[in-house]
């Protein structure tokens, strides 16, 4: 057999659509058809549901499914994650058990990686994995876990070793969340909105068979997921996409996304509404003054810059170019952006800004900006860190001096969690 | 083009950075800028001749290479980055821009060939004391005798403006105000009447000059009265030339900081190890980038005649000349205590970054043009 080409695959994926797809049908059954014939993750390995195509021609198959408008596997979220993590790290039985019901998006997951004690040191988690008999007893907390409270599955980086240093006594697990000994219970932020959950383990309990690698490859497991969760950035705003287009396929993938989207509906004020801004400057007069068209034009800089300076990094890597420094400062860049457009907003809104809720401006959404925005500089890694892999990795300076990774995690000093 | 540059391009770019970190290092500056004409003539004439840059931007039909603002913008980038000392800003980028903007087709056939040859060395004399680089501050006055004008008054800032060998110079007919009644006129520098004084600049490698104008005869440059439009888009697109001059010299200072803070030990460790010095170096890493970004779309933008370029040159003209001093600024700092001596090199640009910085107006001025400017 030839190799398969853009043509080859464009004309065969095109060919299988036509026969296949129908919006009539519903979502989990085009979803197992999707998952049966390859053509609904086919950068998967072939043994997995996929066909193992290259990213590039995986791109091809893709414009297929938008070219005739059909349906994809479920995508978004953790699961994706989890998909990725036990493609590369998991057992036949944990492939067998998991991966489809990811795909049909049946099972919805969620990461258990943050903790009270550990935030931007993730391998700092001191939630517990204790073996008794030959089951795994989880005690601890989590905490920063998006949709945990209609979550089946986590993806649990717990401590079964305090003897050694901290990376290398970490263990990755599956957790079913839907037993006795897990607590989900939401998190309420600054901004009144709760879209993540703390979640409480007390004599949680993990089979011996939902370990995932070897014991005390934790972190290295953890790694393939966060690069995942790197990568794939882009997922949510591809899925963001509903249709309103009659059929039951449409329907049903529309409230799922709805579902999804629920926690992230202030997200576009935390970044802080720059697009909202001349439209303000106009409405309130304040565009005639010279001291705020000052502020205004420098966050239209900063925001227009950061664009283009994505834009640079993604032109760079199109080319097939090593990365440059413009592909590490974005998320420094947002950071700064968003603070600075919630300092115009405040300018522009006046005394105005000491209202919020329904009947304040704009049914309370420029209220939501000023206390969602100090999300943007911690969500993810907080500037610091951000700072921090800068200089280390693009910049080449010294790595911080460390006191805690070549003692016994027993004896690094800890937050005391209450 | 906006986001990344083809690989002729990136080789010309090496091609440059090559030959100006051989023939303008900061001995070779710091000689140099204590001379009056502030240009090495040897290495003048390979910038002319040998690399043909002076006609970078000029249309082959009038003697240049033919390229736009990005090529132009990558030269003067590199000269930024080595701070040569060259009438290459005043000659190639201000009056030849101006030429090209509102030179009749006989003015630019005579007047643009010697300038991208290198052979003429021209200026454009906008500013006066006031300091402004547009129409409406324009006092001096260009009184008409049939063919003949005659201009009197005083300009000043005027860039290599006592050494030049043509001047165009801007004038209004006497009476008009705000932008009706500007012209521009071909000066030459030994006419009687004309006094250069070159002035004492803080960036000894700009050599700056006043000019005073008594009863000179002059020649009309274009069109009588319409010079207003021509040279604001002339100064925009000065201004996206001096923006990318100034990330060139943001980019080296901020690679200077970073190698020295790794030179530089105290406390038993190179203080580049340090949070407080490694998150400035990002910071300033971040306010570069951006500023490149800009000054490069800039420069894209108008290549590609997008409607909107002139607010994006003033947007990255602003841009540039914040990252720039702060990055100088931050240099200083970096180097400590030695960074504040004559003997390193840091001030070099620390100065020509505090001179870029309101040169063809300051950053205020340019983010109230580009509010002014900005598409709906």
């Amino acid at each position: 057999m030839s190799d398969p080409t853009e043509e080859s695959v464009r004309s065969e994926a095109r060919a299988w659509l036509e026969a296949n797809w129908s919006p009539d049908l519903g979502l989990v059954e085009w979803r197992h058809k999707l998952a049966d014939s390859g053509w609904g993750v086919p950068t998967w390995p072939t043994d997995w549901y996929g066909k193992g195509y290259s990213d590039p021609l995986g791109r091809v198959i893709e414009e297929e499914f938008d070219r005739i408008g059909a349906v994809s596997v479920a995508r978004t979220g953790i699961r994706n994650l989890a998909a990725a993590t036990l493609l590369e790290h998991g057992t036949k039985m944990q492939k067998e058990k998991f991966l489809l019901r990811i795909l049909t998006g049946e099972d919805t997951w969620c990461q258990l990686f943050s903790e009270p004690g550990s935030g931007s040191d993730l391998a700092g988690a001191s939630t517990r994995a204790d073996k008794k008999g030959n089951k795994w007893i989880i005690n601890g907390q989590k905490v920063w876990t998006t949709s945990a409270h209609h979550a089946q599955y986590g993806l649990l980086l717990a401590r079964t070793d305090w003897d050694v240093p901290k990376h290398k006594g970490l263990s990755y697990f599956i957790l079913d969340i839907e037993q006795p000994g897990v607590e989900v219970q939401p998190l309420r932020q600054m901004n009144g909105h709760a879209s993540f959950n703390q979640v409480f383990f007390t004599d949680a309990v993990i089979e011996p068979e939902f370990q995932v690698s070897e014991l005390g490859d934790g972190w290295k497991v953890a790694t393939t997921t966060l690069m995942n969760e790197r990568r794939g950035a882009d997922g949510l705003r591809r899925y963001a996409k509903a249709t309103e287009k009659p059929g039951r396929a449409y329907a049903e993938e529309a409230e799922e996304i709805a579902h999804q989207l629920e926690p992230y509906k202030w997200y576009p004020q935390r970044a802080g509404r720059v697009d909202l801004v001349l439209q303000r400057a106009r409405e309130t007069g304040k565009i005639n003054d010279p001291a705020i068209r000052q502020e205004i034009a420098k966050l239209l800089t900063m925001s227009k810059s950061t664009e283009w300076t994505a834009r640079r990094a993604r032109a760079a890597a199109d080319l097939g170019l090593p990365q440059g420094p413009e592909g590490s400062i974005g998320k420094l860049a947002a950071s700064n952006v968003a603070r600075k457009a919630a300092l115009v907003h405040t300018m522009l809104s006046g005394a105005d800004a000491m209202l919020t809720g329904e009947n304040s401006t704009m049914g309370g959404v420029i209220a939501e900006i000023f206390v969602s925005t100090p999300a943007t500089s911690i969500a993810g890694g907080t500037d610091e860190i951000q700072k921090n892999i800068i200089s280390e990795r693009v910049l080449k300076l010294p790595k911080e001096a460390r006191t805690d990774t070549d003692r016994p995690f027993r004896d690094v000093p800890r937050n005391i969690v209450t | 083009m906006k986001f990344n540059f083809t690989e002729e391009q990136q080789e010309f770019r090496l091609v440059l950075r090559r030959f100006l970190s051989d023939h303008s290092p900061t001995t070779e500056v710091r000689r140099l800028m204590e001379t009056d004409d502030g240009c090495d003539p040897d290495v003048w004439r390979q910038v002319c001749q040998d690399l043909g840059l002076t006609g970078v931007h000029i249309p082959e039909a009038y003697g240049g290479q033919g390229f736009g603002l990005v090529e132009l913008g990558i030269v003067l980038e590199e000269m930024g980055r080595a701070l040569l000392c060259a009438p290459y800003f005043a000659s190639t980028v201000l009056a030849a821009t101006t030429i090209l903007n509102v030179g009749t087709e006989e003015q630019k056939v005579t007047l643009l060939p010697p300038i991208a040859a290198g052979e003429m060395i021209a200026t454009l004399a906008f500013a006066e004391d006031s300091g402004r680089w547009d129409s409406s501050g324009v006092e001096m006055t260009a009184t008409s005798s049939g063919d003949e004008f005659s201009l009197s008054g005083c300009k000043s800032f005027v860039l290599d403006g006592a050494s030049a060998g043509q001047i165009v110079a801007v004038a209004r007919r006497p009476g008009s105000t705000g932008d009706e009644g500007v012209s521009l006129f071909l000066v030459s520098p030994d006419a009687e009447g004309l006094t250069r004084t070159l002035l004492e600049s803080m960036d000894p490698t700009r050599k700056l000059a006043r000019l005073e104008f008594n009863n000179v005869r002059a020649t009309l440059l274009g069109a009588e009265g319409e010079a207003a439009a021509p040279l604001s888009k002339t100064m925009d697109q000065a201004a996206i030339c001096l923006a990318n001059e100034m990330v060139g010299g943001a980019d080296i200072l901020r690679e200077s900081a970073v190698e020295y803070s790794l030179l530089r030990v105290q406390f038993g460790r190179a203080v580049g190890s340090f949070q407080a010095i490694k998150h400035k170096a990002a910071d300033m890493l971040l306010e570069v980038e951006m500023a490149k970004a800009a000054a490069y779309y800039a420069a894209g933008a108008h290549d590609e005649g997008d409607d909107d370029w002139p607010a994006m040159a003033s947007l990255a003209k602003a841009s540039a000349g914040d990252a720039y001093m702060q990055a100088a600024i931050h240099t200083v700092q970096m180097h400590g205590g030695i960074g504040f001596t004559w003997d390193n090199d840091t001030h070099l640009w620390f100065k020509r970054a505090k001179s870029s910085e309101v040169f063809l107006g300051d950053s205020a001025h340019h983010r109230e043009l580009m509010m002014q400017r900005w598409p709906e």
